[in-house]
C-alpha cells in the first residue's frame, strides 16, 4: 500500500471537485450525443483505437471455429454435401423461373414506362460479436466504410431481414437488428396485401405490429414480407411470421405479435444490401392546417 | 473490531505503470469477447471491476483520467450513448479513491461486501441514463453480473498482485 504524502504538499482539487468535472463532462457528452449528432468525429477516432483490441477479443472465437471446422467428421461432410446440392438444385428451378419473369417484369415496366428497379451489389460481412448491451439489440460487423457500406443499408440472411446498418466505421459496422425497440420495418401481409408497420419489442424473437386497426384481417402464420414502400428495403424481403393475434375491444389498436424469419441473434455472416435507390424528392412541407385534427388514413 | 477481522499488511514492490496499463486493456479485451448468449446475461463488467481494484490499490496512479477514459472506451464498443459509462466509471473512481483507505483494512470477505455495492451503483447509474434515453429495463439480471463481479474480487486481487510480491531471495539467510 502506498503511503499519501502529508497534506502540505500540493495535491491539486479533491477527488470531489474531479468528480464533479468528470460527471459535468459525461453529461455534457451525453447530452451533445443525445440530441445532436456532433460527436461522431470523436467516435471515429476513439473507434480506430478500439478496432485491434475488438479484433484481438474476436480472434479466440474465430480460431476455435476454424480449429472445429478441421476436425469435421467425413460423414457430415457428405451430408451436407449431399443437402447443398438438393438445395441448389431446388434453388435452380426457382432462379429459371425468376429470370424469366424479371425480364419479364423488365418488360412489362419499360412498357408502362415506369422507373427500373436498381441492380443491387451485395457485400458479405462476418459477425464480429453481438452486441454487450442489454438494452439494444446490436450485431457488429467487420465491414466498414472501407468496403462501401453506408448507414441504412438493409442487412438480410439467408433467409429474412436481419436488420439495418445504422453506424458506420472504417472497418467496422453495427447493424441494429429488428428486434431493437427502436428499430422499424414497413411490412406488408403476403396473403392480402395489408401494410403495416412492424417494430421491434427489445426481446428477442418478438416483433410487435403498430397501429393495427381492430377489424384488420391478420391470422396467426401470416408472413410478412417488406412492402418496399420505404426505400430502405426492397420489396418481398420476408421478415416476420404473425404468432399472435389478439383484439381487446378496449384498446384503440390490435395487439399482434410476430417472430422473425431469420436468425436474427444466431448467425455468423450476413448479407449487407447496397442499393443507391433514388428516391424522388419529397414534395414541400404543406402550410400547418389551422386544425391538426385529420382523418386517419386506412392502411 | 476484533482483531481477527483486520487483514494483515504485505510488503509489496512498487507497481509498474506498464502493467497497470497492461490490465486496463486485458480487461477491455475479456469484454470484447464475443460472450455466448446465456452468459451474457450475467457477465460482470471486467473494466468496472479492474478500474476499481486499481483505484483501492493504487489511488495516486489510477483515478479519474484513467477511469473516464475507459468509460468512453466501452461506450464506442458497446455503440452506446457517449458517455454513459464514463459517468459511471468517474463514480465508480471517486467511491474507490474516498473508500481506499477503509476497504484495505479489511479482510477479503469484507471487501467483496464493500464491492459489490460500488459495483451496484455503477450498473444503477447506467440504467438511469439509458431509462431516461427511453430504454427498457432490462429485467433483474442485469444486476447479477455485479454479484458475479464481487465473487471474482479476491481471485483478481491475487491475480493482479503476484508480479508486485518479493520473489525469495536464494542467497538471504
Amino acid at each position: 500500500m502506498e503511503h499519501s504524502p502529508p497534506p502540505f504538499f500540493k495535491r491539486g482539487p479533491t477527488p470531489l471537485v474531479r468528480l464533479l468535472l468528470c460527471s459535468l463532462l459525461s453529461v455534457a457528452l451525453l447530452i451533445s450525443d443525445a440530441r445532436y449528432q456532433y460527436l461522431d468525429g470523436i467516435r471515429q477516432a476513439i473507434a480506430i483505437v478500439a478496432y485491434p483490441l475488438q479484433r484481438v477479443a474476436a480472434a479466440p472465437a474465430a480460431m476455435l471455429h476454424r480449429v472445429g471446422e478441421f476436425f469435421v467428421t467425413q460423414s457430415a461432410l457428405r451430408n451436407e454435401n449431399a443437402r447443398l446440392a438438393e438445395q441448389v438444385l431446388q434453388n435452380g428451378a426457382v432462379l429459371q423461373k425468376y429470370r424469366a419473369l424479371a425480364a419479364e417484369n423488365a418488360h412489362l415496366r419499360e412498357l408502362l414506362a415506369m422507373r427500373q428497379r436498381f441492380p443491387e451489389s451485395t457485400v458479405v460481412a462476418e459477425v464480429l460479436y453481438s452486441g454487450r448491451d442489454p438494452f439494444t439489440r446490436k450485431i457488429v460487423v467487420d465491414k466498414g466504410s472501407q468496403d462501401d457500406v453506408k448507414a441504412g443499408r438493409p442487412v438480410i440472411d439467408h433467409s429474412g431481414v436481419v436488420g439495418q446498418v445504422t453506424r458506420v466505421y472504417p472497418w467496422l459496422a453495427e447493424v441494429t437488428l429488428i428486434t431493437d425497440k427502436g428499430q422499424a420495418v414497413p411490412v406488408q401481409n403476403l396473403r392480402n396485401g395489408l401494410r403495416a408497420v412492424l417494430g421491434g419489442t427489445g426481446s428477442d424473437g418478438q416483433l410487435e405490429l403498430k397501429f393495427i386497426p381492430l377489424n384488420a384481417d391478420f391470422q396467426n402464420g401470416d408472413e410478412l414480407v417488406t412492402s418496399g414502400i420505404d426505400g430502405i428495403y426492397p420489396h418481398g424481403l420476408p421478415v416476420a411470421v404473425v404468432s399472435n393475434v389478439e383484439r381487446n375491444a378496449a384498446y384503440l389498436f390490435a395487439r399482434i405479435t410476430g417472430r422473425p424469419v431469420a436468425g436474427v441473434s444466431s448467425h455468423g455472416q450476413v448479407l449487407i444490401l447496397n442499393r443507391d435507390v433514388k428516391v424522388p424528392e419529397r414534395p414541400a412541407e404543406e402550410e400547418k392546417s389551422p386544425r391538426p385534427k385529420k382523418s386517419r388514413r386506412s392502411s | 473490531m476484533q482483531p481477527r477481522d483486520i487483514a494483515p499488511h504485505e510488503i509489496l514492490l512498487p507497481v509498474r505503470p506498464a502493467f497497470i496499463a497492461f490490465t486496463l486493456i486485458a480487461a477491455l479485451i475479456v469484454n470484447f469477447l464475443p460472450w455466448p448468449e446465456p452468459l451474457l446475461a450475467v457477465k460482470p463488467d471486467f473494466v468496472a471491476l479492474v478500474v476499481l481494484y486499481w483505484c483501492i490499490q493504487q489511488p495516486r496512479k489510477v483515478g479519474f483520467a484513467a477511469a473516464w477514459l475507459m468509460g468512453l472506451t466501452m461506450d464506442i464498443a458497446d455503440g452506446s450513448l457517449l458517455g454513459q459509462h464514463a459517468l459511471a466509471y468517474s463514480v465508480l473512481a471517486f467511491a474507490g479513491l474516498v473508500l481506499h483507505r477503509r476497504v484495505l483494512m479489511f479482510t477479503m470477505r469484507n471487501q467483496i461486501l464493500h464491492v459489490i455495492p460500488i459495483l451496484l451503483l455503477n450498473d444503477l447509474i447506467v440504467l438511469v441514463i439509458r431509462k431516461l434515453a427511453g430504454a427498457d429495463f432490462p429485467g433483474s439480471g442485469y444486476f447479477v453480473g455485479s454479484l458475479f463481479a464481487g465473487a471474482l474480487w479476491p481471485v483478481m486481487c491475487y491475480l493482479l498482485k503476484l508480479p508486485q510480491r518479493p520473489t525469495p531471495d536464494p542467497d538471504d539467510v
